[in-house]
């Protein structure tokens, strides 16, 4: 009997359990699914939460409710990988063999890597919203806010799900409007790059919505340290930004897990060939979702695309046969801009988001790069996507897992 | 598109970056510079040959990893290329603006 180990049960090794359950053959194959949470968080809720519009009970499953009955779900911190004897050795002191590995323990924030980000201002002027803890302790915090100066900040690319900080800001401004006391909150939108966003016609459209919604943005800004006393954000250039409130999105990283293992970069994060998803050190492990260095964004639903394709390529792999190079950084995301509108992007690696209508050219329903209200029903819609349809690893119909160039105004 | 630096025609794109290395030397960093209004030091040239040796061994370039590359650390290299340091040194060293990843 082989056995195929996937490290990690969120999104993306959830989604590859279920594929791999019906495609390999269960007389040949066992599969083993690695986690050290009871719990599934849908990560894009904790957008929501401080905004009261999702509770933690949208947010949370239990892991065990979406894996499937023919892989054995192994609770358990995962202490290292020794690649070169294909074993897992776990904190407990146990041990896992593999024929093939899939790694899958995502990314997370380190807040420690600033310096005085995590002082004594943390949790309760100096947020973060990406995890459930900072997100509940914000949402407390914005419960009875009086006003202020509210600064939505980036440290450091890449970061997971890139456009998240600036619909926080999006969503903020709305939220004051509802709540009347928008006169009273200045909203200012810090990033390390140029502009509000990587990929110029985006950009450009970002920029137009933050200049509506009377957000300023500085951009460049490269954090050396927050300053707990003064309440101020420092840049290496000396540029000082103060703050009321600091919601930022500490540098992220690859589980420590990858660094004790020996296989991450200075960011923990695997090295991985972007079209395959096979690691580039070892043949029998791959790599997908957070946790690799792909040049894609950090998202679920790119995580979804991946699996697709490297189902494909497991199946190859196991049969000795010659792996597809076929992943091309397909994303699709859409960004909440308040007031429930939204816009949907839609790129790879080579395509930047554009306008146009998706999925069908010309049809629609859904608008690219553009405000609409359907687009926000599609964001709402995503989470019970995510739950029924996502981590079940079933097809989205009428979406492919490599980008379609039809129906979008490329010139 | 093309531009005359220092004298040269050179193929540049719309942000002014080289678009051949090959086509660069020193009286066209000079000129670069001159336009961000530096003046390069020794200091600045060591850290413009260690970036181009990190994009021809195709490293991906970061304020962070420069920060860690033991040539300069990022309080320097502010002040050798301030404001923007990563784009206004990458440009001077001939080379292509860092994608800072989606
Ligand atoms: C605020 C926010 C908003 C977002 N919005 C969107 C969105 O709108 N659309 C979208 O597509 N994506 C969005 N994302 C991104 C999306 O949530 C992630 O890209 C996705 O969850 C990645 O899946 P993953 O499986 O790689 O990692 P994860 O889902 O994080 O799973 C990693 C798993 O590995 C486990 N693990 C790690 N290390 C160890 C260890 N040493 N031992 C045992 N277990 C370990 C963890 O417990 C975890 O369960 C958002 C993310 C955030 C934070």
């Amino acid at each position: 009997m082989k056995h195929l180990v996937i490290l990690g049960a969120g999104t993306a090794g959830t989604m590859m359990a279920n594929h791999l359950s019906h495609q390999l053959e269960k007389n040949d194959w066992k599969i083993s699914i690695v986690d050290e949470r009871k719990e599934h968080h849908y990560q894009p809720g904790y957008l929501f939460l401080p905004f009261d519009i999702y509770s933690p009970s949208d947010i949370i499953k239990s892991i065990d409710e979406f894996i499937p009955k023919n892989a054995e779900l192994i609770r358990g911190s995962i202490n290292k990988i020794a690649p070169k004897e294909n074993k897992v050795h776990m904190e407990d002191g146990s041990e896992l063999n593999y024929d093939v590995l899939i790694i899958a323990t995502g990314a997370k924030i380190a807040p420690e890597e600033t310096e005085g980000m995590k002082g004594i201002e943390w949790q309760k002027s100096v947020f973060d919203f990406y995890t459930f803890e900072g997100s509940l302790a914000l949402r407390n915090k914005l419960r009875d806010w009086q006003g202020g100066k509210l600064v939505v900040h980036i440290t450091e690319m890449p970061i997971k799900c890139p456009v998240a900080p600036l619909e926080f800001a999006f969503l903020a401004d709305s939220f004051f409007k509802h709540k009347h006391m928008r006169d009273k909150v200045e909203i200012t939108y810090v990033t390390p790059l140029s502009g509000a966003f990587t990929k110029p016609k985006a950009t450009e459209a970002l920029e137009h919505l933050l200049k509506e919604k009377n957000i300023n943005i500085e951009s460049d800004f490269a954090i050396e340290h927050v300053n707990n006393e003064n309440k101020t954000i420092v840049d290496y250039g000396g540029r000082v930004i103060p703050f009321d409130i600091l919601v930022t999105v500490p540098t992220n990283k690859g589980d420590e897990m990858i660094e004790r293992s020996g296989m991450g970069d200075d960011l923990n994060y695997v090295p991985t060939h972007k079209a395959t998803l096979q690691s580039k050190e070892y043949a029998n492990i791959f790599v997908l979702g957070d946790a690799s260095n792909i040049p894609a964004s950090k998202a679920g639903s790119v995580a979804h695309f991946e699996a697709e394709i490297l189902t494909d390529n497991i199946l190859h792999y196991i049969n000795g046969e010659p792996l597809k190079e076929e992943f091309d950084g397909h994303a699709n995301c859409f960004i909440e801009t308040g007031n429930g509108k939204a816009l949907l992007i839609d790129f790879n690696y080579t395509h930047e988001p554009v306008e146009g209508s998706f999925p069908f050219a010309g049809i629609g329903p859904l608008r690219l790069l553009k405000e609409s209200r359907m687009n926000h029903m599609g964001k709402l819609a995503f989470r019970w996507i995510y739950w029924n349809v996502l981590l079940k690893g079933t097809h989205i119909p009428f979406v492919s897992a490599t980008m379609s160039e039809s129906g979008k105004h490329y010139n | 598109m093309e531009k005359i630096i220092a004298g040269k025609s050179v193929a540049v794109n719309e942000e002014g970056y080289l678009t051949d290395f090959k086509q660069w030397d020193e009286s066209i960093a000079k000129e670069l510079a001159a336009e961000a209004e530096i003046s390069l030091t020794p200091r600045h040239w060591e850290v413009l040959t260690y970036l181009q040796t990190e994009f021809k061994n195709e490293v991906p370039l970061s304020i962070r990893k420069i920060g860690k590359s033991g040539v300069v650390d990022i309080k320097e290299f502010y002040q050798l290329f301030p404001k923007a340091p990563l784009k206004t040194a990458t440009k001077i060293a001939g080379i292509p603006k860092p994608a800072s990843c989606i």
